[in-house]
């Protein structure tokens, strides 16, 4: 599998401010990127805009070599996107909110993919508590079992490691690598410093203007 | 996890979603169906409240006003209708609301599968929840207002029509305050001026039976109504989120 997701003199103003100007960027198959930068750098808004959900930006964004206004939808059949909301509803269970999620995937309906992901995010014994009385790491977890779920070869993360606890992280660590290696590619903003591998790659956002694209 | 494993289920998910892209929003929109019914399930405070109140209302006026039949069956028709706008107005607010907080509304716009149809769910899921229970008690209430018999059939049959508009225009509002914090006031000022049709013709139908006079004109350019929301809501409605969320 083969993809690439290019941003070409990408920039963002915010409040008078620039986040970020004439950033170049260049995403292939078997990467780990992250974005790292201070609170306030536009980690998130890179992110947004790289997942195709701001439309307020500049710069040119093309996916597999195409603009991305014209590849939208090829573009989304390969996206999975984790936000800074966990997007799981508090009052269903973990079983049913992956219902959904394998049902907006386009997936058939499948019981025991979806306990798998649960197994593989370490919930089991949880499938029929409602999320809402489940720990703040444990909804996090609700969330990443997506990634087992619903594959896509380009996973966006943003700040997937929060309220995950140390053997989680490790486990989640793992799980980016392997997509990795099996060819495809991830987007992650987190504080937490990953293990350093031939995927990984660095993209540092500045305070207030600066930016430098690729290492 | 295996790598071999990650790739042939790979192949697996994609040549579903490719194969068969009909299938696959008929898929997405059942399921989003059945998970706003279930959660709405879960919180029947909220399914109730717009219930509770055009109950309220309708009960309140009776005492406030006169008990005099004849007085009541001149007003009845309107204040009904009113009555049900306004309690399907207050639960609009929360069609999105809950959604975009926890974020699963991001997660429905970044799904390949087209967002009006998606949006459309939910609206159905609004009006089986509120506009569909409202005609149906708007009947047994009409009692209350002694509502000349002969017309609670078209009451409930207008407003089971008129709510169903109401659903569609009402989600143009929420999704274009669904960003901000306090939109309710907004909200009521920004679909209010497009309901007033609707009323119209709505408490007309109910007014044209108690006359005596022809109700399908009414009902006609109602369900006209219906066609012309369903037609241009879903797009209005799906453009109104791609602004709220870019906000």
């Amino acid at each position: 599998m083969s993809l690439s997701l290019q941003a070409r003199q990408l920039a963002c103003e915010r409040d008078d401010r620039w986040l970020f100007e004439d950033l170049d960027l260049d995403i292939r198959a078997g990467e780990i990127v992250r974005i790292e930068g201070p609170n306030g750098s536009g980690k998130t808004t890179l992110l947004k805009i790289l997942s195709g959900q701001l439309a307020d930006y500049q710069g040119e964004l093309f996916w597999n070599g195409m603009p991305m206004r014209e590849s939208r939808r090829a573009f989304l059949e390969s996206l999975l996107y984790l936000g800074h909301a966990p997007g799981v509803k508090a009052a269903l269970t973990p079983l049913e909110n992956l219902t959904w999620y394998q049902a907006l995937a386009g997936e058939s309906d499948n019981e025991a993919a979806r306990l798998a992901a649960l197994e593989s995010v370490g919930l089991v014994g949880y499938e029929d508590v409602a999320v809402g009385q489940l720990s703040a790491g444990q909804q996090r977890r609700v969330a990443l079992a997506r990634l087992a779920l619903t594959p896509r070869p380009l996973w966006v993360l943003d700040e997937p490691f929060t309220a995950i606890d140390r053997d989680g992280v490790a486990a989640l660590e793992e799980r980016l690598i392997v997509h990795a290696r099996a060819g495809g590619c991830v987007l992650v903003t987190t504080h937490h410093e990953l293990r350093k591998t031939d995927e990984l790659r660095r993209v540092q956002l500045g305070r207030g203007g600066q930016s430098h694209g690729g290492l | 996890m295996a790598v071999s494993e990650t790739r042939l289920s790979e192949k697996e998910g994609r040549g579903v979603s490719r194969g068969e892209p009909g299938g696959g929003l008929a898929v997405a929109l059942w399921a989003t169906l059945r998970r706003d019914l279930t959660l709405l399930m879960r919180r029947r405070g909220e399914v109730l409240n717009p219930l509770v109140f055009f109950a309220l209302v309708i009960t309140l006026f009776p005492i406030g006003i006169s008990p005099d039949p004849q007085l009541l069956a001149t007003i009845a028709p309107g204040l009904l209708w009113v009555a049900a706008l306004l309690a399907a107005l207050l639960s609009l607010d929360s069609l999105f609301r809950g959604d975009y907080d926890d974020g699963s509304l991001e997660q429905l716009m970044l799904t390949p599968q087209p967002l009006p149809m998606l949006a459309m769910a939910k609206v159905a899921v609004h009006w089986l929840m509120t506009g569909l229970p409202l005609a149906l008690m708007a009947p047994i209430l009409g009692i209350m207002l002694s509502l000349p018999a002969g017309s609670y059939l078209v009451l409930a049959l207008s407003l089971a029509l008129g709510t169903a508009s109401l659903s569609l225009i009402g989600a143009i509002g929420a999704a274009l305050t669904v960003g901000l914090s306090r939109g309710g006031v907004l909200l009521s000022l920004l679909v209010l001026p497009l309901y007033i049709p609707v009323l119209i013709f709505g408490a007309g139908s109910v007014q044209a039976a108690i006359v005596g006079d022809g109700v399908a004109a009414h009902l006609a350019i109602l369900g006209a109504l219906l066609a012309l929301s369903l037609m241009l809501a879903p797009w209005a409605i799906a453009a109104s989120l791609r602004i709220s969320i870019n906000g």
